[in-house]
């Protein structure tokens, strides 16, 4: 099923359908306003670097940074921070993708924090999500860093909602609510002193239909978890949990084998597939202006904890 | 001014920024406009219903703009929050700006970006303060359709009467300002009534609900027919690649058209040459608009980078190194006129003096009342700057993608000021 030309659904109710529609213009507008915000970075910065971990969000950040530059190099290096707990075709995918984009690739490991005290775990089975930040910080004092470009979207959760575009930190790497500046028309401002840096969202005014629907316009290659596979699960709540060493089953829990994709992907510990026949990034689209729960409700074990967990985290230093 | 016809604008995003308080439903009414249009998940709609202490299955919209907890904390405001939605006929961002504290700071930043403003008025108080500051600031910003959401109509029993008075005194007050369309309609927020479906309560209200008229909105057009101007974000010299002679002016249109061996000024300066080529995110192009990232070549040698403008000819920029602009001041921070402030507009930065203002614009009346004073956050004024080098520039009222800048402490890097070159802005 294309949906490219119309994304029309059949109609709710109210006649209104509950997720946008794609018209050239505003995807155009969007990739854009990414490419600017780009070019700010490459500009403004003397050591930036893209925080790419295979993840469909930040390949699409890397698709429009090499987009930006063309014919020119990328002027980013590309850091991932490695929770030791990520599915190997993603990590095969990263490096490849990588490789095509001849960019430079710098991984930094959290067992590597793990061993030199810097992360110290409650249990050896704790997600190890929150604890990125520590080796993120590290990296970027080690590399000097000024810029961290992300791919966190606004529409994804609430205090990303508040999130500017260039998002000052100091330099102990926090989110601070009272010191981020004020951001007017499209004057980005990105003047930091040594120790601090600016963590940037080009896409922050995507939404999840929106990425899908460039995915699919532009052919971005994805991991395959992405698209419709066979998995072992398991049911808990109206989460499917993947069958996984590092997820140990809970009483009364027995495996089923589901036909899944992931929607995001991050450490294996917090994320979810969901029950999915979607094949193509056609298919992902129509599900996901189908789709009765939000990305994060649906997928993640991390944010369901807490209706501030993002936001405590962003404090401390996560992406 | 009152215009009821809706064109039908397909697919254009309309950038929205919604200003009132609490206390006037702007957190019910942004609530029950993206529930109403399916914008919430089920997910999200349950933590609307669960929060609810004492068990009615009564859903709170107002919870959808909930603060971050580090807001309750510090007990301050992030100034905007962003929620996106859409609709079979566009895609919406809502800029929504609380209502009341740094009700300018706020403002100005949530309406630096916007193409229309959303105000909300409670129908018992009709005109207030707080709503002829926040239309005042809109206008200020340069934006020129505005919709007044009368709410809270369930309360005056839907009576016509009731909306027709404050109708007429927003109208009275908004004819003093340079918005070239207003909308007024009555709504009840908590009911829905007109948000996205219609009323059948209010009967005698044939005008379209506030989804239809933000759907019939013109957007995004507003630069087309300006002169061209490229703010130039990097000229490329890419020492490796397969084309070396390759000498390419990256930025984003910032205004007007342009076409390969169209005649284009570098400014600031009277260097002149002709567009060569015009590269697009997909590959070459024949010409390009306003909003589109383009690399463009020049059929001559020039010296040109980041700073630099690419210009119509005809119809060049300005240029000075002295500047009367209006600032509103946005740091806790006064106005200090001894202060190494950088100004930063299009993409160069240039170090700036800012004398202490002529005047300050009294934001109830629009009166301007005495200077002799630094400008303290909130403060609005019209100052004289002094910079170091040229800058090519255009009078807001005339091109705001190139009238507009911002003031940065260059001690402290924060973003202390924005501006709007010209006084005659509100004219």
């Amino acid at each position: 099923m294309s949906l490219q030309a119309d994304d029309r659904r059949e109609a709710p109710t109210d006649g209104l359908e509950r997720t946008s529609v794609a018209r050239p213009e505003h995807l155009e507008s969007l990739e854009s306003e990414a490419i600017y915000i780009l070019r700010e970075v490459g500009a403004q910065f003397e050591r930036p670097t893209l925080l790419f971990s295979g993840g469909k969000d930040s390949a699409v950040v890397l698709h429009l940074a090499v987009k930006a530059f063309a014919p020119g190099p990328m002027p980013f290096t590309l850091l991932h921070i490695d929770t030791g707990h990520n599915y190997p075709e993603v990590l095969a995918f990263r490096d490849e993708a990588a490789a095509q984009a001849r960019a430079k690739l710098i991984v930094r490991k959290v067992e590597d924090s793990i061993t030199a005290g810097r992360v110290v775990l409650k249990h050896p089975g704790e997600s190890r999500n929150a604890h990125q930040s520590v080796t993120l910080l590290d990296a970027i004092e080690e590399f000097r860093l000024d810029a961290c470009i992300g791919g966190a979207r606004r529409d994804e959760e609430k205090a990303r909602a508040k999130e500017r575009v260039f998002s000052f930190r100091d330099s102990f790497g926090g989110w601070e609510p009272r010191r981020q500046r004020p951001e007017l028309w499209n004057l980005y401002q990105g003047r930091v002193d040594a120790g601090e840096h600016m963590r940037v969202f080009p896409l922050s005014d995507w939404t999840e239909a929106d990425i899908w629907r460039y995915i699919s316009r532009q052919g971005i290659a994805l991991p395959p978890l992405y698209f419709a596979h066979d998995r072992e699960v398991v049911e808990r709540g109206e989460l499917l949990v993947p069958v996984h060493p590092l997820i140990p089953l809970k009483d009364g829990e027995s495996p089923v084998r589901r036909r899944v994709r992931f929607r995001t992907i991050g450490d294996i510990t917090c994320t979810c597939p969901v029950a999915s026949n979607a094949a193509t990034p056609e298919e992902v689209l129509a599900e996901t202006l189908a789709a009765e729960l939000s990305e994060r409700g649906a997928t993640r074990l991390d944010d369901t904890v807490s209706e501030v967990a993002m936001e405590r985290r962003k404090l401390s230093g996560y992406f | 001014m009152d215009d009821q016809s809706l064109p039908a604008r397909h697919g254009q995003l309309l950038r929205l920024t919604t200003a009132g308080s609490v206390d006037d439903g702007k957190s019910t009414l942004i609530g029950r406009l993206l529930a109403d249009c399916g914008a919430l998940t089920r997910d999200q709609m349950e933590t609307l219903t669960a929060a609810r202490p004492n068990g009615e299955d009564h859903i709170d919209f107002a919870r959808v703009t909930d603060g971050l907890s580090a807001e309750r904390e510090q007990g301050i405001t992030i100034d905007v929050a962003y929620r996106y939605f859409s609709t079979p006929q566009r895609a919406f961002i809502l800029a929504d700006v609380p209502g009341h504290e740094q009700y300018t700071r706020n403002m100005v930043t949530g309406a630096s970006n916007a193409h229309a403003a959303l105000f909300l008025v409670d129908v018992r108080h009709g005109m207030t303060r707080q709503t002829r500051r926040h239309a005042t600031i809109a206008a200020l910003l340069g934006i020129k359709k505005a919709v007044f959401a009368i709410n809270k109509m369930d309360l005056v029993d839907y009576r016509r009467e009731s909306f027709a008075e404050a109708k007429a005194a927003l109208q009275a007050f908004c004819a003093k300002l340079p918005f070239s369309r207003v909308h007024y309609l009555p709504v009840s927020a908590k009911m829905g009534d007109n948000v996205v479906h219609g009323s059948q309560a209010m009967a005698w209200y044939d005008g379209a609900s506030l989804l239809e008229i933000l759907e019939g909105l013109s957007a995004g057009e507003e630069g087309l027919d300006l002169p061209f101007r490229l703010p130039i974000q990097l000229a490329a010299w890419p020492q490796d690649t397969a084309a070396p002679d390759f000498r390419g002016y990256m930025g984003r249109i910032a205004s007007g058209r342009v076409a390969i061996g169209d005649r284009v000024r570098i400014s600031p300066g009277a260097r002149e040459s002709r567009v060569a080529s015009i590269g697009g995110p997909d590959g070459p192009l024949g010409a390009a608009v306003t909003g589109q990232s383009v690399t463009v070549t020049l059929t001559d040698q020039v010296d040109a980078g980041r700073g630099h403008m690419l210009a119509a000819a005809d119809a060049p920029p300005r240029e000075a190194r002295e500047i009367r602009a209006i600032v509103c001041w946005l740091d806790d921070a006064p106005q200090d006129p001894r202060a190494p402030y950088l100004l930063r507009t299009g993409t160069v930065a240039v170090p700036v003096r800012i004398e202490a203002p002529d005047y300050l614009i009294d934001i109830d009346t629009l009166d301007r009342v005495g200077g002799d004073r630094p400008l303290a956050a909130n403060d609005i004024g019209a100052v004289s700057i002094r910079l170091k080098d040229d800058i090519a520039f255009d009078a807001f009222g005339d091109n705001p993608a190139t009238g507009a800048f911002i003031i940065i402490d260059s001690r402290t890097n924060a973003t202390v000021a924005a501006g709007m070159i010209g006084h005659e802005i509100l004219g």
